[in-house]
């Protein structure tokens, strides 16, 4: 194992502009739907618009018969497929493989045309019957069928005596908090451009994995991985939602192979709503019981959210509370709702996201109840060890946190008191909440080349999705070769280059980064075997040896981290500002401060936890999917309707980081940031409105009819 | 999309004749309606008139008001010195209303002829609504309705209009002067939206082909002290949860007359009539303000849930009248 | 259904192209002209991303059909750059760092540039106002508004570019 580099470092920890940054201003990075294709056909699906039921009968006469039309594609003609298991699906149901309707949304057809507009009408031409079957799509009307799922964490966890601990606690906090069903809404939607040549396919693809889709692929399709090239070059934001592999990738590879020439699907943003998983709204119970000073005695968590009829999945709501605070007894559990919806998928920020504003939002009514500052109550709990495992974090710089965002804000300035401040008619509150949020590493490997003129090149088929993976690689080959950066450049997105994880689980500086971090050391080895010395011309100390370029492999993987809790932290201070007449909330200021290991490129990094706190408005005033249940189908569809932030809902958003290093994450000292920036800020602006008006909203996202006293 | 022949008007007779003879024909001006509207499959004509090239443009402020030409642009209008100082309740709507390319684009005249922005109407593929598909029900009267109409509306419909624009030049007594085959009349904007009724795929008088080619918008004592309040819960970018406009005239501290519209919430602007009979005479204080406007939701009939929308309107009016008088 | 035959001046070229009636000048830029710059991210008017100027004004290419644009004069991302130089709202971007995932910000850059040209970025809250019609999922907006502030300041001391 390789150690953290010796400082002084001259590009990791140094702010660097992105390196990609002119190709994405000047238009010219190249997104999956901008791939060119000699012979390009273009495909759109029709959708089920009923949520349960089969096809009775499918009419394509009119869509096969319009202009330009090359196949519709319907469960009669599509060939046959494999299950895809999940991972890397993200859901184990295929359309186009048999009448059966399980979700509104669901693909009954793919119609391929010569061009864009042609394929769009043949689509709306297709006209189905069906065969309607009851349905219910809404797992609040049903939460005494909660039962338990299996996914990847496990459901249910207890230490210490949680009856015994509430039944004496003097202060009790016993309530229910709910969050909505939201959608990731990339502004880029999902695109896949597929390829045939001699039985090898090459995808373009607009997905955080490009090996998952080789996968999924290859095992739908029938054919070995290796004939299976998937790139993906940019792709214009996932959050999860081309995490795991959906239907449109697999069907447009199978279309394209029947219609022996290259295919384009980008889905519509309607289709986006229901073709690749969505963030499930989620029913959190807190049981909270503390002493009058406002230790805890015991936390009880527990959260049912939807899933699909045909696949568990687990959003963990009450995850986070099992490693926040010190309690001497701590329960939580797990349990899905089985609905005729499509299979929902992680989001930024999975789990700990959700489950923090149930209980952010608690702990900030235990304060009020205790009498106790929002911030004390915080340290009084703090936890030293995992309060549920009793394992030590592996880094854990959350009092600083505390203390260094709590300043910047002015926090100690702060009277209590609900409707304390105001300036004119409008109210003004602060609010506080921790962010928590739990480690994903994954293995990964990568190779460094020097090459003839000294110009380094790093390969590793991770994807960039806006992290910033195009800068930080480069500054960390830099490091460790002693070049200039802008010597170096990487080579990704790409199943013919090592083979890394996902962009998913904030991984990747952890993941990748230590792959290059390895095959970098490996490389200035051998560069040294050579007589490299120090600062000498790379390209010189090669030809000196008589070669043209020199190259080293690396890995990482994670191996045993049993020995760890591995969380990421923060603290968040909000302000929001509440027109006493009408009271929309507006937030005007974010502070946040964050515990999240070393940090490689500190711009990138800034912007992207800036970028998750705007999740975080979202989350807690904009966003929601909505669906009527009456008639199982999403309504809005659209960015009209489901409302993500604009420019003018977002105030000055201010970052900082506590100094860290995480040895025990990665060779690096870096953990994951992506997520980390969209906890907190939901609950702590609930919690800054409860300041602002009195109102204590325990449901997301705050409507103003909730506050409209 | 259908497919559908593209035309391109030479004048504006020309135009009427092209669309009266033809029943599947449609005009296109700033596109940001139709074309979605062809998208979505709500619209399928057989052929698309474009009305761009039209001398309809100008916008011209004499001493009797404004007229302003169907193709002016919503962004030309809102900063248009004359609209600003004289209409200010005309500049904020527009300014308010969608996004800066969007009001670039999106011409007046198509404006007043947006359609509803109510869920079921705009889905992608059918949803049960009578506006849409004549017959196939209404989704939201037993839907999800928090955001249509406490005012107007029938079983069979509860959807709101969505012009902001048209809520002020409702205020401001504008009317709109439509070229058909017959010649050119001019329609008071308060006779020319429809109620739904049991006909809701109709929603304004227009006839087919009849061409909007102008507003005229008079300069009443009361337009210089307007303006335009919307709420919403974006910040920008969003259409109205509920809005008013209002046109004071002042007598001193007192109200004169006021004219009072609200969007959001009835299937047209909606004329708060009572309530300018209440507040004439007043003095301008906000309890006052409150009182009268209370009275005048009498006849509000909310749905499951858009309760809170009354509440929200009455607040909206008054935090408008308070702005227009100089309170706020 | 016919195919129109019409002559779209784009970046300061003329195209002489047959195209469908219905395609969108989005389409056609992207589908027949190559013009990859420019993005589709709602195809319905609610996000920005497909923001180019018409005759110099921002518009949204998704929402208006290309068989209506003959003889306009329209520039997009590709048409920004003059000789290999960056635009200063291009450079303010990359300095700044306002973008992220890259998707969205042809159409920021575009519309930054008309809302500078326009007078609309005198302070920061009237550039978030008027850029509100471009919609980052990233979230990268603190820093668009720092970009678009600091070209504002840069285009007013050059010539309009």
């Amino acid at each position: 194992m390789i150690s953290v580099l010796a400082p002084p470092s001259r590009a990791i920890g140094v702010p660097h502009e992105r390196l990609d940054g002119k190709e994405k201003v000047s238009g010219r990075a190249c997104y999956a739907a901008d791939t060119p294709a000699e012979r390009l056909a273009y495909g759109v699906f029709a959708l089920a618009n009923i949520p349960r039921g089969r096809i009775a009968q499918l009419d394509v006469g009119r869509a096969e018969h319009a202009a330009g039309v090359l196949r519709i594609f319907t469960h009669e003609n599509m060939p046959r497929l494999n299950p895809v298991s999940s991972p890397p699906a993200g859901q184990s149901l295929l359309p186009l493989q048999s009448d059966r309707i399980a979700y509104e949304g669901q693909p009954i057809a793919l119609a391929v045309a010569a061009t864009l507009e042609q394929a769009a009408h043949a689509a709306s031409l297709v006209r189905a019957e069906y065969e309607r079957e009851p349905f219910n799509v809404d797992f609040r009307t049903q939460l005494e069928r909660a039962v338990e799922g299996q996914s990847f964490f496990e459901s249910d966890t207890r230490v210490g005596d949680v009856e015994r601990e509430l039944a004496q606690a003097p202060i009790r906090i016993a309530q229910r908090y709910r969050t909505a069903d939201r959608h990731h809404c990339a502004m880029e939607p999902s695109a896949t451009v597929a390829r045939w040549e001699n039985g090898s396919l090459t995808l373009d693809d607009a997905t955080q994995y490009v090996w998952g889709v080789r996968m999924a692929v290859a095992q739908a399709l029938d054919i070995a991985p290796e004939r299976v090239r998937v790139r993906s070059s940019y792709a214009g934001g996932g959050f999860g939602s081309k995490g795991y592999v959906w239907p449109h990738q697999v069907l447009t590879a199978a279309a394209a192979r029947e219609l022996e020439r290259p295919l384009k699907v980008v889905l519509t943003r309607a289709q986006a709503f229901t073709a690749h998983g969505y963030q499930t709204a989620s029913e959190q119970a807190l049981d909270i019981g503390a002493e009058r000073d406002g230790t805890l005695r015991a936390v009880r968590a527990t959260s049912i959210n939807p899933t699909s009829r045909f696949d568990d999945y687990v959003e963990y709501c009450a995850l986070s509370a099992r490693s926040l605070y010190a309690a001497p007894a701590i329960e939580t559990r797990h349990r899905v709702v089985h609905v005729d919806r499509s299979t929902p998928t992680p989001m930024r920020a999975p789990h700990d996201g959700v489950a923090m504003v149930g209980l952010e939002i608690a702990m900030d009514e235990l304060a009020y109840e205790a009498g106790i500052d929002s911030l004390e109550l915080r340290l009084r709990n703090y936890a030293q060890r995992d309060p549920t495992t009793g394992k030590p974090f592996s880094s854990k710089e959350l009092r600083a946190c505390y203390r260094l965002a709590a300043e910047r804000f002015g926090w100690s300035g702060r009277n209590p008191r609900p409707g304390a401040m105001r300036e004119g008619r409008v109210r003004i509150g602060w609010g506080m909440a921790t962010a928590l949020m739990g480690t994903f590493r994954m293995p990964a490997s990568a190779r460094v080349t020097v090459e003839s003129d000294g110009r380094v090149l790093i390969e590793a088929g991770t994807q960039e999705i806006g992290t910033g993976v195009r800068t930080i690689m480069p500054q960390i080959a830099a490091d460790v070769l002693g070049v200039p950066i802008e010597q170096v450049r990487i080579a990704l997105g790409d199943t013919t280059l090592p083979e890394t994880g996902g962009t998913f689980g904030s991984s990747t500086t952890m993941s990748v980064g230590s792959a290059v971090l390895d095959a970098a050391t490996r490389l200035r080895d051998e560069l040294r075997e050579l007589g490299a010395h120090e600062d000498e011309d790379l390209g010189a100390v090669l030809s000196r040896s008589g070669r043209t370029s020199l190259s080293a492999d690396g890995a990482w993987s994670p191996g045993e981290e049993g020995d760890f809790s591995m969380h990421t932290f923060g603290a968040v201070f909000a302000e929001v500002r509440v027109d006493e007449d009408l009271p929309i909330p507006r937030v005007s200021r974010v502070v946040g401060a964050y515990s999240a290991g070393r940090i490689i490129n500190p711009t990138t990094a800034r912007s992207q936890i800036q970028g998750g706190m705007v999740w975080g408005i979202g989350q807690a005033l904009l966003e929601e999917s909505s669906m009527d249940p009456t008639l199982g189908r999403y309504l809005s569809k659209n960015l009209a309707g489901y409302l993500v932030p604009a420019n003018a809902d977002v105030p000055e958003l201010e970052v900082i980081f506590a100094e860290e290093v995480d040895a025990h994450a990665s060779p690096l000292g870096a953990k994951g940031i992506g997520e980390l920036g969209a906890v907190g800020v939901a609950p702590a602006i609930a919690n800054a409105v409860f300041h602002a008006t009195g109102v204590r909203v325990r449901e997301l996202p705050i409507r103003l009819e909730m506050l409209l006293a | 999309m259908h497919p559908f022949e593209y035309a391109r008007a030479g004048d504006a007779a020309g135009a009427v004749a092209a669309l009266a003879g033809d029943p599947e024909a449609a005009f296109i001006a700033g596109g940001t309606e139709l074309v979605n509207w062809l998208k979505d499959g709500i619209e399928r004509p057989g052929r698309v008139v474009d009305i761009n090239r039209l001398p309809l443009g100008q916008i011209e402020a004499t001493s009797a008001g404004l007229r302003i030409g169907t193709l002016a642009r919503m962004s030309d209008v809102a900063a248009h010195r004359a609209v600003r100082s004289g209409f200010p309740a005309l500049a904020e709507a527009l300014e308010r209303s969608a996004s800066a390319q969007l009001r670039n684009m999106a011409s007046m005249g198509g404006n007043l002829l947006q359609r509803t922005r109510c869920p079921y109407f705009r889905a992608e593929t059918d949803l049960p609504c009578n506006k849409r598909r004549p017959g196939s029900g209404c989704a939201a009267r037993e839907g999800l309705n928090r955001t249509h109409a406490i005012f107007g509306w029938s079983d069979a419909c509860v959807a709101t209009h969505p012009s902001d624009a048209a809520v002020a030049l409702r205020a401001l007594e504008a009317s709109v002067r439509v070229l058909g085959r017959g010649g050119e009349r001019s329609i008071p904007l308060a006779d020319f939206y429809r109620l739904p009724g049991d006909a809701p795929e109709r929603d304004t008088v227009l006839e087919h082909g009849e061409l909007i080619v102008g507003i005229d918008v008079p300069a009443t004592p009361r337009a210089r002290r307007s303006w335009y309040v919307k709420v919403r819960e974006r910040a920008s970018y969003e259409f109205a949860l509920v809005s008013a406009a209002v046109a004071l005239d002042l007598d001193g501290g007192r109200i004169r007359e006021v004219r009072i519209a609200l969007g959001g919430v009835a299937p047209m602007p909606w004329p708060l009539t009572e309530a300018e009979r209440a507040l004439a005479g007043l003095p301008l204080e906000r309890a006052a303000l409150a009182r009268a406007v209370d009275g005048a939701f009498s006849e509000a009939r909310p749905l499951a849930r858009n309760a809170f929308k009354i509440a929200l309107a009455k607040r909206t009016v008054v935090r408008a009248l308070e702005i227009a008088g100089g309170m706020a | 259904m016919t195919l129109l035959e019409t002559t779209l001046r784009v970046n300061g070229t003329s195209r002489r192209l047959e195209i469908d009636p219905r395609a969108t000048l989005l389409d056609a830029l992207r589908e027949r002209l190559g013009l990859m710059g420019t993005k589709k991210g709602c195809d319905r008017g609610e996000c920005g991303a497909c923001t180019v100027h018409v005759n110099g004004r921002r518009v949204l290419s998704c929402m208006t059909l290309a068989a209506m644009h003959e003889g306009d004069e329209i520039t997009t991302i590709e048409g920004l750059a003059r000789e290999g130089t960056l635009h200063p709202v291009q450079q303010a971007f990359i300095e700044h760092d306002a973008l992220q995932c890259g998707y969205c910000t042809s159409g920021q850059i575009m519309s930054a540039v008309a809302c500078v040209r326009e007078g609309h970025a005198g302070d920061e809250d009237e550039i978030r106002e008027w850029m509100s019609g471009n919609l980052c999922r990233c979230g990268a907006y603190p820093n668009i508004v720092a970009a678009v502030a600091a070209a504002a300041q840069v285009m007013e001391q050059h010539a309009p570019i």
